[in-house]
């Protein structure tokens, strides 16, 4: 059955902004069907409200829809496109969500749109618990006992015939965002309260616990000719009761007999058949007792998952792409593999290593927030480590986190256990925590059993005797000693994974000397092949992971090559927009004709798609890895004769590859120098080229001291911003007010505080210490400067909330719309004027604090910093302008000037419309309930999203829904304001009311808005004084929108309660004076204009105001 | 105490690793190297009477890790002639295990070697085909010389190194309410999960591979089952003239050698594949159905495509295009390369033995 010819367009949902449960992996999973649908000679139009992606680049689909995911929006989408299909299976739940409302209202029938991949029944059947539940016992799989509930009195009925501990999940949501584990029933009772409120049916599921089961994950495609296949089994190290996304997991499953496994194959089969997925891949989670091979089936995912992600790179077998074909017709049979080409698709992926996939959190960011796994997924990242057996990939892989760790420890921290005792230290292990698998190895360095660690934590003892052999070798390693290493040592010590930094650690000595003598003894790095098959057949895709055997498989080339360090796993503040710079560099660097070669080990990533680069090597960040697989290229380049490394770019990944630009090989670094680089963060030297290019700058100082930081505090006077230098996401960056908050900034910043895994503070760290602007507009500007001098300015972004709010975490405007072109034109010259004075070749990436006096005054310049490297807000100025700027500065770092690339035409015309791109930070609060939901200078944001308009109010509006916190057109606004913010409270509020809502205020804000006239219906009382207070009220649902701004310093209960309150209730929350205008501006002008949906390309080939007059 | 052990291909390739397993006398083990694929099923593998007279490799580096238990022999006792690992697993870790693998290839005589670069020497094999080796903590020289003396499995009966020698009667397990069927076994090397599968539909009775044509028919049996087993068809001794005389008899079917055999006996060409297919994820299309089963697949040897006089291919493979499964147009027979009954491997393919339940109710065929 080849490709439908009786379909021509195809509406692709996307899966919006990366949110904990829902990651890149979606931009991964849609850019693969972007492609391969339209090589199929489809028309494609995607919806996506994520700049990020790459997916969202125009020359992926024909028309690229960044407009908030909605039903509405995707309604007019329809209207205007007319698709034939839809493919939902491809943007995770918030595709699959989206697809059963188009159904259930009706819009795929009126506009007869055929929705492909899965439909309506086995959507419902695998989302809905009850009916999977019962499809499950219909055809005799077994399932744990349990029961829905609508109610809270209902679900403590069902928990108590149940018997407890239960597992209580929310119906239709991601990530198991409410879903935990009861043992008692007040644990319960909130469980339930909280699960009620998450789902969007308010349906919850309850359910006996199987905690401690093993669990399993199989990944199975099947297609229209009901062929189906097992792409990958994946065993979870964490037993049942920790979120698979947060679990530590292997490919392919380690301890199930062959028995066994078929029987979970059958079933999976079995499962996939009578929901009903007709073509595509599914998920498909088992768990097994140990103790009698019991299993029961746990859920199943009706489309391409996270786990289809990390299957497909741990195995080689792209499932979403193939995924998309088999929705268009195909039959699995009738797709070659493409790693093979020569064998068909239709088969079942063996591998000859072991992939361990580690989740990256960030708790540290969230204070309050205690750090303990369970069935809610919180990581917000993940790496993927490949090797041929499970100690090398596991240590691989935790050197992958880039978490300061070098591998299973060994490692200096470590000794962070040293303080407990064996019993207090088995009683933490005994608790699911990031640190778990760390603490498993320090137990057994102890001297207790692998018999201990299964009965405290049910971790499988094959895997608890795996870590012992790591535990072993490092106790044989410290005994042989440095000197004693013979050549076979010196590899069997590699094969267990130990990277040189943790045998100089074992030894006492620098990791460079381990290495020197390691390659003088013979033994390196040698590179073997992902292929599907177990090199079955020949592979013809350069898709390589290092481990220590006889031979490597790198292929000789003698092409230019260039090297593309990736971005890493995904962490708040480097995250996908980092992928989408790496992967346009590689899109560049090939259309240029260089060779290109992508080193990253995060496998929700396109850059980690074999088919971005011409070579992939899956690999840890670090010096060491990378070094590893520069020297293998070198040499594939020598034997071809070939020209060698034309360059390295570490400016495109964030932090990461930054920071090994000074370990490797000098000069293959192409773009700004590493020197500028420093320069740029080096607090005096930046100071003196400030004052030298006349560009004011906050007062400042730097201090490696508590004493020292007092000083500069006393010397600039408060508020100050505090930060770490060499971080990125603003980690630990605070505001403070007083000596004594300044005293606990710098404990945090030192070694013993949450940094110190991240380096800590040294004479060559300091900590940052600026006056804090207090009401400046924050403004970011990102351009490029090639080398004959000229810049290009990408474009001026004008931050909503006031400097002080990390830019990662503001919504921004571009073009700005409150600053004067007076203003633009000086920051345009300063970037000008820095980019020359840092030599810059690339991307730089400035942000200055304006203050705005009105009036005719002139505005007040600040800088704040540069970083002459790719931004986060670089895809987004990409999106909103339709230049390049990624592929443009990659081609300028390798020696092209921007008149060549205008020549060439990569440098094209700017959209020259009239239209206003918004930029709205996705924050994860309604995972971490305990933590408070106020924005600051560290970064908590996990994803962004864009809106765009012709009008601003209308661009803002949008950005908010598409953020997930649409602004209210009715009900009642709850405003708590800080005194100074209260003017602007006033401006808001007029307009609150002007649209017809009520305003419901707390006693000192009610008191300023009533003394300016603005009629206040209900002044509402603070936590515990009694009556009606902000938190019932918002509880209740009478409140539609919350304006809440921190009261600087002194007590923030008050506030955190509101702030906690309307993130638990999805309440549309502003905290900050500056976002409460622009939402009021949006209201403003969405009460008078409706919401239209275009196309990026519309907007890019220039939308304007006359034009849209025409339209109406 | 690691014991420092080679493998040395003929054609003069070494494999450095350690020993595990049995000491073979001497320090050597020698045989022709093959390479398996799956992902789990070793022990199925090991004990698979099929592997006689080879070195079977395993791709997937980690071997061991759930153990052994009874209830998955596919023979009285494995016949491969040894074991080669990247990691065998030092502790197993499943419910089901009564030993661990290692102490079972101890205590059946199986040498191993471990440590090695699997991947290379399979890679090697891909490209060089399968070929003798031999393998032990010998000197090189030693190995070197084992290899050039081994004949490899090509020409060589090994059905009879593996066949029972008395016949065995297992009883029906048939539980639909209709009566058992009664088939004799043909024991080229049969693995006990396709015994089992008889089983399922009739009361079985194995006999010896050297069993005459009037002697099974006077058993009266509703079906002749041919089964898997080592090596070169051409070489099993009588085999081909005893199906020859049992075609249009009874109804018989036939598996992997089995299939090979029959070919044979129709008249068809066995070819040598270059490094033979093993393994559990082979696509083969069911030519009647159009769809593709997953197969668990071993066998070194083929059946030549339209080489088989009076009967239709039924089967293909997808990843070589090479024949799967025949069935004669005008004799109760049919048969397929693959492994139906798994063991190890996937179950999508189990329908035949309903097939071969379905060709016997056409009763008596003479």
């Amino acid at each position: 059955m080849p490709r439908r010819t009786d379909i021509e367009s195809i509406l692709l949902i996307g899966s919006g902004p990366i949110v904990i449960g829902q990651a890149c992996e979606f931009d991964y999973s849609g850019t693969q069907a972007c492609r391969v649908l339209r090589e199929e000679g489809y028309r494609v139009v995607l919806a996506n409200s994520n700049p990020a992606t790459i997916m969202t680049d125009p020359e992926f689909a024909d028309a690229t829809y960044v407009e908030p995911l909605s039903a509405e929006v995707l309604t007019s989408i329809i209207q205007r496109e007319q698709p034939d299909v839809l493919l939902p299976t491809l943007g995770g739940q918030t595709a699959l969500n989206l697809a059963m409302e188009l159904i259930e209202s009706g819009v795929v029938d009126k506009y007869g749109v055929e929705v492909i991949g899965a439909n309506q029944s086995a959507i419902s059947t695998a989302e809905d618990r009850a009916k999977f539940r019962q499809a499950m016992i219909d055809i005799g799989l077994p399932v744990p006992p349990s029961a829905t509930a609508h109610t809270l009195d209902e679900a403590m009925g069902i928990m108590e015939r149940i018997g407890l501990p239960v597992i209580i999940r929310p119906a239709y949501i991601l990530g198991g965002t409410g879903t935990g584990i009861a043992h008692t029933l007040e644990q319960g009772r909130e469980m339930a309260a909280h699960g009620l409120a998450a789902s969007p049916i308010s349906e919850i599921l309850i359910e006996q616990s199987i905690a401690g089961w093993k669990e399993y994950e199989l990944e199975v495609m099947r297609d229209r000719a009901d062929n189906c296949v097992v792409v990958c089994t994946i065993e979870n190290l964490d037993p049942m009761g920790v979120h698979t996304g947060d679990s530590i997991t292997v490919a392919p499953a380690q301890t199930l007999s062959d028995v066994e496994y078929q029987v979970l194959r059958d079933a999976a089969f079995a499962c996939i058949r009578r929901v009903g997925v007709e073509t595509g891949g599914s998920n498909i989670q088992f768990a097994v007792n140990p103790d009698n091979g019991e299993f029961v089936i746990i859920e199943m995912n009706p489309r391409v998952s996270r786990s289809s992600a990390l299957a497909s790179k741990a195995t080689g077998f792209p499932i979403a792409k193939i995924a998309a074909r088999l929705a268009v017709g195909y039959t699995l049979d009738e797709i070659p593999n493409d790693i093979t080409e020569k064998t068909p698709a239709c088969f079942e992926p063996v591998i000859d290593y072991v992939v361990t996939k580690v989740p990256r959190w960030a708790f540290e960011k969230f204070p309050g927030v205690s750090g303990v796994l369970n069935t809610q997924m919180q990581s917000v990242g993940e790496v993927m480590a490949i090797a041929r057996t499970f100690t090398e990939s596991l240590q691989k892989g935790l050197r992958s986190l880039e978490l300061g760790r070098h591998g299973l420890n060994a490692d200096p921290a470590e000794a962070a256990y040293d303080p407990l005792s064996d019993d207090e230290l088995l009683a933490a292990a005994a608790v699911p925590t990031p640190e778990r698998v760390f603490q498993l190895e320090a137990l057994l360095r102890r001297g207790l059993t692998v018999a201990d660690l299964f009965e405290a934590t049910k971790v499988d003892p094959w895997f608890c005797d795996q870590i012992l052999q790591i535990t072993e070798e490092r106790a044989a390693l410290t005994e042989v000693g440095f000197e004693a290493m013979t050549p076979r040592a010196w590899k069997r010590a590699k094969q267990f994974g130990f990277s040189d930094e943790q045998l100089g650690f074992l030894w006492n000595m620098p990791a460079a000397e381990v290495r020197a003598a390691r390659i003088a003894a013979g033994v390196e790095a040698t590179f073997k092949t992902v292929d599907t098959c177990s090199a079955e057949f020949e592979a013809e895709t350069p898709y390589h992971y290092s481990t220590y055997e006889d031979v490597g498989e790198v292929e000789p080339s003698d092409r230019a090559k260039v090297i593309i360090l990736g971005s890493g796993p995904n962490r708040i503040g480097q995250g996908i927009e980092f992928d989408y710079c790496c992967v346009h560099a590689c899109f560049a660097l090939s259309e240029a004709g260089y060779e290109t070669i992508m080193v990253n080990c995060n496998p929700e990533t396109v850059s980690t798609d074999y088919d971005t680069s011409d070579r992939l090597y899956f690999e840890p960040l670090t010096e060491e890895d990378v070094r590893n697989v520069i020297d293998a290229e070198l040499r594939s380049s020598q034997i071809a004769g070939g020209p060698g490394i034309a360059g390295i770019v570490v400016s495109l990944g964030g932090q990461t590859p930054l920071k090994l630009a000074g370990v490797l090989p000098a000069g293959l670094v192409v773009g700004t120098s590493p020197e500028s680089i420093d320069l740029a963060e080096d607090r005096e030297r930046w100071n003196a080229l400030c004052a030298r290019l006349d560009i004011p700058q906050p007062a400042g100082g730097i201090a490696t001291t508590v004493d020292d930081a007092l000083a500069v505090a006393d010397r600039i006077s408060y508020p100050v911003l505090v930060r770490p230098s060499y971080v990125l996401g603003g980690r630990a960056m605070v505001i403070v007010y007083t000596d004594d908050d300044l005293r606990d900034a710098m404990a945090e910043m030192a070694v013993s505080g949450s940094l110190g895994r991240e380096g800590g503070l040294s004479a060559e760290r300091p900590v940052l210490i600026d006056r804090f602007l207090e009401d400046a507009t924050e403004v970011d500007v990102d351009a490029i400067r090639d080398m004959s001098g000229e810049v290009l300015i990408g474009g001026v972004m004008e931050h909503v909330e006031e400097a002080g709010v990390h830019s990662g975490d503001s919504a921004c405007m571009l073009p700005p719309v409150h600053l004067s072109e007076a203003t633009v034109a000086l920051l345009e010259r300063h970037v000008k004027d820095i980019a020359h004075e840092l030599d810059v070749v690339g991307l730089i990436n400035v942000q200055f604090a304006v203050k705005q006096y009105g009036t005719g005054a002139a505005d007040q310049v600040f800088v704040l910093e540069a970083n002459p490297r790719a931004s986060r807000t670089v895809p987004f100025v990409a999106k909103a302008t339709g230049v390049p700027l990624v592929k443009v500065a990659t081609r300028v770092m390798m020696g092209a000037s921007l008149a060549d690339l205008r020549q060439e035409g990569l440098l094209g015309r700017r959209a020259n419309g009239d239209h206003i791109s918004v930029k709205e930070a996705v924050l994860p609060f309604n995972k971490f309930p305990e933590a408070d939901a106020i924005l600051g200078p560290e970064m908590k944001s996990t994803g962004e999203v864009m809106g765009i308009d012709l009008r601003p109010g209308l661009a803002f509006a949008k950005s908010q829904i598409a953020a997930g916190a649409p602004l209210p057109d009715h009900g009642t606004v709850l405003m708590s304001l800080a005194d100074r913010d209260k003017a602007a409270g006033v401006e808001m509020a007029q307009v609150f009311t002007a649209l017809g809502l009520s305003i419901a205020a707390t006693s000192g804000t009610a008191a300023a808005l009533s003394d300016a006239g603005v009629p206040v219906d209900q002044v509402v009382a603070k936590v515990g004084e009694g009556g009606t207070d902000v938190v019932e009220l918002i509880d209740g649902g009478l409140v539609q929108m919350v304006v809440n701004t921190p009261r600087g310093r002194g007590s923030r209960a008050d506030g955190d309660h509101i702030r906690r309150a309307a993130s638990r209730n999805r309440v549309s929350l502003l905290t900050t004076a500056s976002a409460g205008l622009a939402a009021a501006d949006g209201m403003a002008d969405w009460s008078r204009h409706s919401l239209r949906v275009r196309s990026l390309q519309e907007y890019h080939r220039g939308v304007t105001s006359d034009q849209l007059a025409l339209e109406l | 105490m690691i014991r420092s052990a080679a493998l040395v291909l003929s054609d003069g390739e070494v494999f450095e690793g350690e020993a595990i397993g049995a000491e073979p006398p001497g320090g050597v083990t020698s045989g022709e190297v093959v390479f398996n694929t799956v992902l789990t099923g070793y022990q199925e593998v090991i004990t698979d009477p099929s592997y006689a007279g080879q070195i079977i490799t395993f791709t997937y580096p980690h071997i061991g890790n759930y153990g052994v238990t009874p209830d998955d022999h596919e023979s009285r006792r494995p016949f491969c002639r040894g074991v080669i690992v990247r990691d065998m697993a030092r502790r197993r870790s499943s419910w089901r295990a009564t030993g661990d693998l290692e102490a079972f290839l101890v205590e059946q005589g199986i040498a191993g070697l471990a440590g090695v670069d699997t991947r290379r020497l399979t890679s090697h094999i891909r490209d060089a085909g399968a070929m003798p080796g031999a393998f032990g903590t010998a000197a090189e020289s030693d190995l070197r010389a084992a290899a050039k003396a081994e004949p490899g499995t090509e020409g060589v009966d090994l059905v009879a190194t593996v066949t029972r020698s008395e016949s065995e009667r297992f009883s029906s397990t048939r539980d639909d309410g209709r009566p058992p069927r009664r088939v004799v076994a043909l024991d080229y090397g049969l693995k006990a999960t396709i015994v089992r599968h008889l089983q399922a539909i009739a009361q079985v009775e194995v006999v010896p591979a050297d069993t005459a044509a009037a002697d099974i028919l006077a058993r009266q049996p509703d079906g002749v089952f041919l089964s898997n087993g080592p090596g070169d068809p051409t070489a099993v001794v009588g085999a081909a003239d005893t199906i020859a005389a049992l075609l249009g008899e009874v109804p018989i079917f036939g598996i992997c050698l089995g299939h090979q055999l029959l070919a044979a006996a129709l008249g068809g060409e066995i070819e040598k594949l270059p490094f033979g297919h093993h393994g559990g994820n082979h696509p083969v299309r069911n030519l009647a159905t159009g769809t593709v089963e997953i197969t668990s697949q071993n066998h070194n040897f083929c059946v030549a495509d339209g080489s088989i006089p009076g009967a239709d291919i039924t089967h293909i493979n997808l990843n070589d295009h090479t024949v799967e499964g025949l069935r004669c147009r005008d004799l109760p027979a049919f048969s397929v390369q693959y492994h139906p009954e798994a063991g190890p491997g996937p179950h999508d393919s189990r329908y035949l033995f309903t097939l071969f339940d379905e060709l016997m109710e056409g009763g008596d065929h003479a």
